[in-house]
């Protein structure tokens, strides 16, 4: 501690170079702030979190001013709560006031602030905002008139996604968040991942919803419908309904999902497995022959726009297998519906993902064959607690139960797609026995473990020294990418996924959970793998009777068919 | 494009502190920026075309359209101002259903708001292809349009 500074009257130890506001929240002093970002620089622009300086009569932003000796701050006088309160109400001024409409409703940080400062009478009127809403994107929605402008979706665009299809435009009243020549989201560049709503105070981001043609597949008794849900969704769900942060309910799930009506329902994980059966004997064949190293993952349709648009070059590097949930769709409407005499006409395939960008996914060209889409529909998981309410099913009451025959089975190595790091370790464990016929005496890769941006790991398979490394977050692919091209030649397989955390961060899992949070989650899925018994994905029974029965043996011609896919380099956007 | 590349290499080293003049002299060229001159100096700044696209609207100066055949330029300049410049604007506005800085579906106007043009005798005045229409009352302008649209008629 270098110096005290005085804080409503008391004296505080702080080091030089602390911003204020990090002071203020350790001693326990909250701050109302809209354009901060953790880790991020700060911009001082909503001028919400100001304080004053008793020693020069100042309001200053708190986010952004470092602590200066004989700084005596006042964070509570009148001048302060004022200053606070009328920022809101200009922000409400032209806010179309419509919550009771808005999937923000209840979990919208305007509304708490609107709260927290005591505004409760309409003292500024404003014209109404009047934005176009932009629904041209598969997967995200804008409503700029909800936008109060505090930038953080740029930020984040930019900086962690590296994309940065969004920023400000105009200046002034008419400032708004635009993409280039303000042109559909659907041209631009944007590769769906969905931070940019993780990150939005309002309902200006949200994601585009399928919930009207899901309900009507539940209510035609001549649909079957199917569900499958991705690996980390069974440990972020429990948080939408206020329990424990990484509680794994599967059980309960997929007990709730009977009761909502679907009458198949299925894990994504056993896709997984199925994926790392495909992409395993793809690494050991690129090995072999030397060829397209290092082999590039390609589960995460973020991950996979990013690529077709900005490093077209490195395309031939990705895997070419489809991605699980994919996998799982194509699965369900040929080898599923073979067993059950089912025509692919019938079913209805609905997915549950952590993901905005596997709407997106579903709905790509490659995807579709004679106008049958593998998937049909896609919930986040946000959108299936909603779901899960609607329809009146209090998962509290709920037994667990089991998922269903033939796709329900996974093993623990699927299980950890969930987590950044995860699609390595299960292809490791699976590419070690393929190579050796030998399992791994130590399963769990430490290096590759925890929620880092970057690992890496050299693992030993029968004299050859496997390099493997494994980035999330868009732009930390980037500088790896730069370094693939730059001639970098130590490695074997890159795991990329886009979101930051992998699939427990993604795009559609519950806005505003804490680090801690992310952290519970990816324990739960590395406890599984510590307790589980079936912890590889070669020796999933349902999917060795899957190549038994239908697909024969990796990379089949009808696995091939099924199970993968292409990229084209992406010229034709607004990058 | 090829105009646009002869620009480009008149900044060769890619420095992003030349966009401001790229932009101004692509405009000066073309007479708008277009999506595709955009494309163009986003891949030889290495900068996002929305980056590109947010600085070039906070400017006035740049429009985003080809103008139309007829350009109107309305003078808001203070006298201008004072004489009541923005009812005639916002008659314009009206008339050709556009915004100032777009140009009308037909293309045949375009409208644009500019500082002291320099006739502040004849305020509150626009400027049509650069003839002065000046002392305008917002119930002169219908007349004044239906001119330049007789004139494409005749
Ligand atoms: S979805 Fe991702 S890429 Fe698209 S605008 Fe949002 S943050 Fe950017
Ligand atoms: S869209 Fe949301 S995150 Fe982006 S600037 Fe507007 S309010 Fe902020
Ligand atoms: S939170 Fe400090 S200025 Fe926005």
């Amino acid at each position: 501690m270098d110096f005290t500074i005085e804080i409503n009257k008391e004296q505080v130890p702080v080091q030089s170079g602390e911003y204020l506001l990090d002071v203020l929240s350790r001693i326990g002093i909250k701050i109302p702030t809209l354009c901060h970002m953790k880790d991020k620089l700060p911009t001082g622009a909503c001028r919400m979190c100001v304080v004053e300086n008793k020693s020069n009569g100042k309001l200053i932003t708190s986010c952004s001013h470092p602590v200066e000796q004989g700084m005596r701050i006042d964070t509570q006088s009148q001048r302060v709560a004022e200053s606070r309160k009328t920022i809101v109400e200009l922000l409400l001024s032209n806010h179309p006031d419509d919550c009771l409409y808005c999937v923000r409703n209840k979990n919208c940080e305007l509304q708490d602030l609107a709260e927290e400062l005591h505004v409760d009478d309409r003292r500024v009127r404003g014209e109404k905002n009047n934005y176009h809403l932009d629904m041209s994107s598969a997967s995200i929605v804008r409503d700029p008139s909800k936008c109060i402008l505090c930038g953080r979706c740029v930020v984040v665009c930019e900086e962690t996604m590296g994309v940065a299809c969004i920023d400000f435009a105009n200046r002034g009243s008419q400032s708004i968040i635009s993409t280039t020549y303000n042109r559909g989201l659907n041209v631009s560049s944007c590769i769906n991942c969905g931070q940019c709503i993780m990150v939005c105070p309002t309902g200006a981001l949200t994601e585009k919803n399928h919930f009207a043609e899901i309900q009507d597949a539940l209510a035609n008794p001549k649909k079957v419908v199917v569900v499958q849900y991705a690996p980390s969704i069974s440990v972020s769900l429990a948080e939408e309904f206020n329990m424990e942060p990484g509680l794994d309910i599967n059980g309960v799930m997929n007990a709730a999902l009977r009761k909502l009506g679907f009458d198949f329902i299925f894990d994504t994980t056993f896709a997984a497995d199925l994926t790392i059966m495909e992409e395993s004997t793809e690494l050991i064949d690129r090995i072999q022959k030397n060829e397209r190293l290092p082999l590039m993952t390609s589960c995460c349709p973020g991950w996979v726009k990013y690529a077709e648009e900005f490093a077209g070059d490195l395309l031939p590097l990705l895997s070419s297998c489809k991605s699980p949930q994919q996998m799982m769709g194509a699965v369900i409407k040929t080898y599923f519906a073979e067993r059950m005499n089912l025509r692919k006409e019938d079913i209805y395939s609905v997915s549950i993902m952590p993901c905005t960008a596997k709407k997106f996914e579903a709905q790509r060209e490659e995807m579709v064959s004679k106008g049958i889409v593998d998937v049909d529909a896609i919930l986040t998981t946000r959108e299936l607690a909603r779901f899960i309410k609607l329809y009146g099913v209090d998962i509290h009451k709920l037994e667990p139960e089991i998922t269903d025959s033939p796709l329900g089975a996974r093993s623990t190595a699927g299980k950890l797609f969930g987590v950044t790091g995860g699609v390595m370790e299960a292809a490791i464990r699976t590419a070690y026995w393929k190579l050796t016929g030998e399992e791994l005496i130590k399963f769990q890769i430490k290096e590759l473990r925890g929620l880092a941006g970057r690992k890496e790991a050299k693992v030993e398979v029968n004299g050859l020294t496997l390099g493997v490394a494994v980035v999330n977050g868009i732009s930390n692919a980037k500088v790896l990418l730069d370094e693939i091209r730059a001639g970098r030649n130590d490695l074997h397989f890159v795991e990329v996924m886009a979101c930051p955390s992998g699939c427990i961060g993604g795009g559609g899992q519950k806005i505003g959970a804490s680090p801690e949070a992310l952290a519970a989650r990816m324990q739960t899925i590395y406890s599984a793998d510590m307790k589980e018994s079936l912890r590889v994905s070669h020796k999933n029974p349902e999917v060795i009777e899957l190549y038994r029965s239908f697909l024969g043996e990796p990379n089949s011609e009808i696995a091939h068919h099924l199970l993968h896919t292409r990229y084209r380099i992406r010229e034709d956007i607004l990058k | 494009m090829a105009s646009i590349s002869t620009i480009l290499k008149q900044y060769p080293d890619g420095k992003r502190e030349h966009l401001i003049p790229i932009l101004q002299a692509i405009q000066e060229q073309a007479g708008y920026l277009s999506e595709d001159s955009i494309v163009e100096v986003g891949k030889h700044l290495q900068l996002p075309t929305s980056k590109i696209f947010g600085v070039a609207t906070f400017y006035n100066q740049f429009r985003f359209e080809p103008q139309g055949k007829y350009h109107i330029q309305v003078c808001r300049g203070t006298a201008c101002h004072v004489l009541g410049s923005s009812t005639v604007q916002a008659e314009l506005e009206k008339r050709l259903k556009i915004k100032a800085g777009s140009t009308a579906r037909d293309g045949l106007f375009s409208l644009e708001v500019v500082a002291c043009i320099g006739a502040c005798g004849l305020a509150p005045v626009i400027s049509i292809n650069g003839e002065f229409h000046a002392k305008l009352k917002p119930a002169d302008i219908d007349d004044i349009l239906e001119h330049y649209r007789n004139l494409e008629s005749e």
